[in-house]
């Protein structure tokens, strides 16, 4: 179910394992109801650190996203925001569809969104 | 507030008149992996002997379980409580391998069979050898065998993936976090920063004898950004002195800026030079080993 971080990477694991979870919801890979990993197994399997996946699944559930049950198990909220998320899609893929037929490379659009997130969020924290 | 397990006060070592370690206040909180990094000579090896008694602090003191370190039956005593890795690796040569497991297990009460069955097949020790013949990654997974079975509260590592090939290497880490997840505190050096990134939940980097840093990894990378900046002209000399800067590079109308703290406030003045651009990104922990170590 999840994939291996990329430890050299700037950000830290515990944010990509709940980018991973994030996306797996907004996709409908990860359902509601689902039960995710245990945080000991899930830490063997991807050769990280314990404290680290707890740490991921404490802040997922601080957002909303997960409900950790104390000695069952984390598991998907019913009421998840992956459908905000889902009801974007058509506007973001209109837009873009726009920008393209204005002759826009990816290359360019990504950048140009990049640089509209980066001007809007306060970009010292990724929190 | 968490136990520390491993606590340094002003720890100094000195030999013949050069300090290897100055004034070392080291924290290890219970239930963390702690990474402890530094260059060839920059003094770990001599503070992991200090930690486990085999070397004599010159000033200072440390507490390792609660004990000190400077109380020789004391420091007996928390060997027995620690699974540790010296740099040597050391091994009675003379004995083989399996003598030596019997003769190490005799020692620990809570000895486990079963993972020493498990590590003698998984790393492939030949039993027969006698120690003094093995390679140097045998000669590795062999202490870190008799460091694992003991069933310790702490591990005290000295670069316990000195000499392994990158499949052993993934091992060991593995095993390192099986142990972690049932409750094994872990304390190791390592030239290697992925696998401190990989496992490691702090980090401490020690240059010349001294600690420079020592906090969370995820509070260091989320503390450290790059800020990249160009210019249609030049770039601007004036607003270099900002606190937070750890380094600052100008090359004609590029400027990169590697910064620590006060990011908000970096990007704001930044900006109100009028570059052409700006990237702010992340920085990950070897750029940030690099630039403390070159920096201090």
């Amino acid at each position: 179910m999840f994939f291996k971080p990329n430890a050299s990477s700037p950000a830290p694991i515990y944010l990509q394992l709940m980018e991973q979870v994030r996306h797996a919801v907004e996709v409908g890979a990860l359902k509601p109801g689902d039960q995710l990993p245990g945080i000991r197994h899930l830490a063997e399997t991807l050769v990280i650190n314990p404290n680290t996946v707890a740490k991921a699944y404490r802040e997922l559930e601080h957002e909303g996203i997960i409900d950790v049950l104390h000695g069952s198990g984390a598991f998907v909220r019913s009421t998840n925001p992956g459908r905000r998320v889902q009801a974007a899609v058509p506007l973001v893929t209109g837009l873009v569809e726009k920008l393209k037929s204005r002759g826009l490379s990816d290359q360019e659009i990504r950048r140009l969104f990049e640089s509209a997130l980066m001007r809007q969020v306060e970009p010292a924290r990724i929190r | 507030m968490t136990e520390l397990l491993i606590e340094t006060h002003s720890l100094t070592k000195t030999y013949g008149g050069v300090e290897a370690v100055r004034s070392l206040n080291l924290e290890v909180p219970e239930g963390s992996i702690c990474g402890f990094l530094g260059k060839n000579g920059s003094g770990k090896s001599t503070t992991i002997k200090m930690l486990l008694g085999m070397t004599w602090p010159s000033a200072g003191n440390g507490m390792v379980l609660g004990q000190s370190i400077r109380d020789a039956r004391a420091s007996v005593e928390v060997r027995r409580r620690i699974g540790f890795v010296s740099e040597d690796k050391r091994l009675y040569h003379y004995m083989t391998v399996e003598q030596m497991i019997r003769f190490t297990s005799s020692f620990f009460p809570k000895w486990r069979v079963d993972l020493e069955q498990q590590l003698l097949r998984q790393f492939q020790l030949p039993v027969k050898r006698k120690t003094g013949h093995l390679s140097k990654g045998m000669r590795t997974k062999l202490a870190l065998l008799l460091a694992l079975c003991r069933e310790a509260e702490l591990l005290i590592l000295d670069e316990p993936t000195e000499g392994l090939d990158p499949v052993a290497t993934e091992e060991i880490l593995q095993l390192l976090t099986k142990m972690a997840a049932g409750g094994t505190s872990i304390f190791f050096s390592s030239h290697q920063i992925a696998e401190v990134e990989q496992i490691a939940d702090r980090v401490a980097i020690i240059n010349d004898g001294s600690l420079i840093v020592q906090e969370s990894l995820d509070h260091l990378k989320e503390r450290y950004r790059r800020i990249q900046l160009l210019f249609d002209r030049d770039v601007p000399q004036k607003w270099l002195k900002i606190p937070g800067i750890e380094a600052s590079h100008a090359d004609g109308r590029a400027m990169s800026v590697l910064a620590s703290s006060n990011i908000d406030e970096i990007v704001r003045i930044a900006a109100s030079l009028e570059p052409v651009s700006i990237e702010v990104t992340g920085v990950n922990l070897k750029e940030i080993f690099l630039e403390c170590v070159r920096e201090s």
